[in-house]
């Protein structure tokens, strides 16, 4: 194994201060610090923790492991080292915005963090005895509370582990309330404008995806989605907001529409920030809604989580949730409703998705949250939220292309596209031209149904400061694409790496360490 | 409210700015009969930090914590010591508030230690490759199954017994909606697996065979046979392990033939949590990483020629692929998988050899002096740190007089089977190293005094 950083230092840059001055001994910048793979600094024998006892011997005769594992193991000091000087590689909300539109980059409040640490949430078994986890039980019953108080509906499914599980947990529902009426409604309308995860999901739980046409302005055509709907539509998944940034004006009337031949609906709740407190999805007649407590309800995003995705059900399709979930009974005390009792207070349920009981530490971040802010707090993060947005939308229109600025207000996110740009430039230039400027890109390319998209989500945590900052970069940066500049080609310039070839990743793909020859 | 920065005035001038005269002329577009008018009645409003953090300490409190007392419980998720710096690194704000790295040159913290990630898991589990984490060990499994329907273009997979009740729910209510056929059962209270049974039961309509290990009643087994049949009839072996930590004593499942192993990360780095969130562990032979689901961190190099990692092979991927995508899976697990790697990395390879040492030879202790008592008896001939007991009476009511006592004593099997009889006075009782020699002579008191 090599102790050295292959990517920074090397024999034949001996010489720094020499032909390039930008070229150092080390490959480090100053802050800016090359970092080497565990593998190149850890070796077998070395160990961060200290044992009370010396390894016992063990028999398990032709069971035993034997063979070199390849684990390197590193010292504390070098562990807390390794692992600092990686996280300043990234780019964090901590540091700026992180304006990426349908994720809801949100500051995450520290009380959130201390609360999930408490040791009665933290060290916790899922299956101790249910008499000494009352106050666990509790928070999930007064989350599911919330969420079903904010959202008018009637009953909330709290076990889906992210966005996508919580849709699918919706779609199984309404799948199990058509085998109840003994329907097999193969159909589900998406329109195109969705996220991904919304016809995968429909795809893996065996329906047909077809799309909802969009009108010229951003929204549901709502003339040609009932012209569509007939015996064999089981339903729709709309996001309301959708991702042009809209609300759905005709929501309700799409939700007659579909109930009134059979079907059902539901709501993407990715862009629940921009309502919450303010609009109830349950007044538009919605079935099922996830809600991403790692979105709307502030748990950090971890660098791709864990997230978590409660569903909110309607009346109509709440006797199909899954098991399990924490009950109250009428002497105060609480209970999991799960494999033992299901038949009895639960009958028609699916069944369970995944093993225990959801994602306890987002609940306790996500109860702390709403705890915090209240009603009026909460309500006070929609108007903020949207105001945020708006103001991007209203700030940039004179450089920058809004395809649906004319449909009328945006919601919480501003969507923009690279329209007037120079020969040769694209919405990839602009955000990797953010990265110099010290803000992360917006989300690129998404929807589908604008030309290089730019979706900027402020979310209602920044100030008007920093919205003015980034605005003005961003304004900048519009004139420099439509200017041709040729420096903003090959930005970033400043980043710890530049751009990066993807190409490259895939063809010849190295997915661990060693594999590429080292 | 103390995490919004904008001030009245601030809100004016930007309304200005915008050409409205009020916040609800941007919510015009919401019909007026879904518009509330004010904060939603009937629920509080905005609290302190001191009100709210008094409020979830009140409710915390009400739970007992496992190292409150003895503490033995297991059947897929176990307490074990977590090092200090790791809670310490995970909470760096460069890694819990970034989001997944969609943007390379400003992600390479998050990137380069999922690489890592990687690679540790492909090599504990004894596989090629691993992915960047899944939502935990029950949903890991469940995309086990999936990804051997589609390589194997069959529908009939077979659980083994031993399969965690809760990952075989999973799998049974994923089943129905996508019309897998699935053979599974409850096991019975003996020391053998039945994995021998699976191999004479591998055909030609076979996809896969799913057996964990260890199993849900702590036994572990050799799965080379298993494997070597089911090659010969062209289905795959999925092995299933929610206590990584064996894997530091035992031989890897993929040493032994598996195809796919997908696990449960909890042990190392993440902590009990109530059951979530964990982090699944997802690898397998390389010749199938195309049909992977979930997100792979692959090397690459920039502009510049200098190392550097993204997100690869994403064609898979349901931001792509949309309705033809592996999964429909977006976030994962990512901080777990730091919070995993992170212990892994602090252990290393003498470090966890250690751990899982200690491990066994403290279950092995508790297994001999809790045999000791009057109609008890071990049901397992081996085991890692878990291991079934056979009490003279139903072990749910036990549970619970011992809990009364202050004895967390394990998991009873009538928590996990509630309709088999048959597995009634079944107890699976977890031992790591956060127990202690006192823990095991209280248990054993405890459970000699409730038996009595």
């Amino acid at each position: 194994m090599t102790a050295l950083n292959p990517a920074g230092w090397r024999p034949e840059m001996n010489a720094a201060g020499g032909a390039d001055d930008n070229v150092t001994f080390t490959g480090n910048r100053a802050l800016m610090l090359e970092e080497p793979l565990i593998f190149e600094i850890g070796s077998a024998e070395t160990t961060g923790v200290d044992f009370d006892e010396a390894a016992p011997a063990a028999d398990l005769g032709a069971l035993m492991r034997s063979d070199p594992i390849g684990l390197p193991g590193l010292s504390e000091s070098e562990t807390v080292r390794h692992y600092t000087r990686l996280s300043r590689q990234n780019y964090a909300i901590d540091l700026g915005l992180f304006p990426l539109g349908s994720c809801t980059m949100k500051h995450n409040p520290r009380l959130n963090e201390k609360v999930a640490r408490m040791p009665g949430f933290a060290d916790v078994h899922p299956l101790q005895p249910q008499e000494t986890v009352q106050g666990a039980l509790a928070v999930i019953n007064e989350l599911a509370v919330w969420l079903i108080e904010l959202t008018g509906m009637h009953g909330v499914a709290m076990s889906p582990k992210a966005g996508a599980h919580g849709e699918l947990c919706g779609i199984l529902c309404i799948k199990a309330a058509l085998e109840a009426r003994g329907e097999d409604r193969r159909v589900l309308l998406v329109p195109e404008s969705a996220h991904g995860t919304n016809p995968a999901t429909a795809a893996f739980a065996g329906f047909t995806v077809e799309d909802i046409p969009a009108t010229r302005k951003g929204r549901v055509d709502l003339a040609a989605l009932k012209a569509r709907l007939g015996p064999d539509v089981a339903g729709v998944m709309i996001t309301n907001p959708n991702t042009c940034g809209l609300f759905e004006r005709d929501m309700k009337a799409i939700s007659d529409a579909v109930h009134a031949v059979g079907g059902y609906v539901y709501c993407d709740g990715a862009n629940f920030n921009a309502i919450v407190g303010r609009v109830r999805p349950g007044d538009l007649g919605i079935d099922a809604m996830h809600i991403n407590l790692h979105k709307t309800f502030s748990t950090p995003h971890g660098g791709g989580g864990p997230g978590s995705g409660p569903v909110v059900l309607s009346e109509a399709l709440a006797p199909y949730g899954p098991i399990p979930y924490a009950a109250r009974y009428a002497d105060g005390s609480l209970r999991l409703v799960e494999e033992e009792n299901a038949g009895d207070e639960h009958p028609d349920t699916f069944g369970r998705m995944t093993a225990f009981h959801g994602q306890m530490g987002m609940f306790t971040r996500a109860l702390t949250y709403i705890l915090s802010h209240g009603a009026d707090g909460l309500k006070q993060v929609a108007e903020d939220a949207v105001l945020n947005a708006n103001y991007v939308l209203r700030s940039l229109s004179d450089v920058l292309d809004a395809p649906f600025a004319a449909s009328g207000p945006c919601m919480h996110e501003a969507l923009f596209s690279d329209r007037g740009f120079a020969e040769g430039f694209s919405t990839l230039d602009i955000a990797k031209g953010l990265i110099d400027e010290g803000f992360h890109p917006m989300t690129v390319y998404f929807p589908l149904v604008v030309h290089g998209a730019m979706l900027v989500e402020p979310t209602e945590t920044e100030s008007k400061a920093v919205l003015d900052q980034f605005i003005g970069a961003l304004r900048s940066l519009a004139l420099r694409a439509k200017n041709g500049d040729p420096a903003l080609k090959s930005a970033p310039h400043f980043a710890p790496r530049a751009r990066l070839d993807e190409t490259l990743a895939a063809r010849k793909p190295i997915l661990t360490w060693g594999e590429g020859g080292e | 409210m103390r995490y919004l920065p904008l001030t009245p005035d601030d809100r004016t001038a930007m309304l200005a700015a915008i050409g409205a005269s009020s916040i609800d002329d941007l919510f015009a577009d919401v019909p007026p009969e879904a518009r509330l008018a004010g904060p939603i009645a009937g629920l509080p409003l905005h609290a302190s930090e001191l009100a709210v953090e008094r409020h979830m300490a009140a409710l915390s409190r009400q739970n007992r914590a496992a190292g409150d007392g003895p503490f033995f419980l297991g059947a897929g998720a176990y307490r074990h010591h977590v090092p200090a710096s790791v809670d310490h690194l995970i909470q760096r704000g460069e890694f819990l508030t970034a989001y997944t790295p969609y943007q390379p040159e400003i992600a390479q913290g998050t990137l380069q230690m999922l690489f890592e990630f990687q690679t540790q898991v492909a090599r504990l589990f004894g596989t090629d490759v691993a992915n960047a984490s899944m939502y935990d060990g029950s949903t890991a499994c469940w995309e086990a199954i999936v990804m051997a329907r589609r390589i194997t273009k069959r529908g009939k997979a077979l659980l083994s017994t031993g399969l965690h009740p809760h990952y075989r729910s999973v799998a049974r209510t994923m089943a129905k909606y996508t019309r897998d056929s699935l053979v599974d059962g409850d096991p019975s209270l003996e020391p053998g697996t039945d994995w021998r049974a699976l191999a004479d039961a591998v055909g030609k309509e076979t996809s896969c065979v799913v057996v964990q290990y260890p199993d849900i009643l702590g036994r572990i087994d050799d799965m080379t046979k298993l494997g070597e049949a089911c090659q010969a009839a062209g289905a795959l072996l999925i092995a299933v392990v929610t206590e990584p930590v064996a894997l530091g004593l035992i031989k890897s499942p993929g040493e032994m033939g598996a195809d796919i192993v997908v696990g449960e990360g909890q042990s190392l780095g993440v902590g009990l949590q109530f059951g979530g969130p964990y982090v699944g562990l997802f690898a397998c032979k390389s010749k199938y990483v195309r049909q992977m689901p979930g997100r792979l961190c692959g090397e690459t190099v920039d502009a510049q020629g200098k190392r550097g990692f993204v997100l690869t092979l994403s064609t898979r991927e349901q931001h792509i692929r949309r309705e033809k995508a592996t999964s429909n899976i977006c976030t994962n697990s990512g901080l777990c998988a730091l919070a995993f790697s992170i212990h892994m990395s602090l252990l290393g390879e003498a470090g966890l050899r250690q751990l899982a040492a200690i491990n066994h030879a403290r279950a092995k202790a508790a297994a001999v002096e809790l045999a000791k008592l009057p109609g008890v008896s071990v049901m397992n001939d081996s085991f890692f740190n878990e291991f079934t007991l056979q009490l003279p009476s139903d072990a749910r009511a036990v549970v619970h007089k011992l809990a009364e006592k202050g004895v967390l004593g394990g998991v009873s099997l009538g928590r996990l089977y509630p309709d088999n009889d048959a597995l009634a006075n079944g107890l699976v009782v977890a031992v790591t190293e956060t127990v202690t020699e006192e823990d095991i002579a209280a248990f054993a008191a405890a459970l000699k005094e409730v038996l009595a």
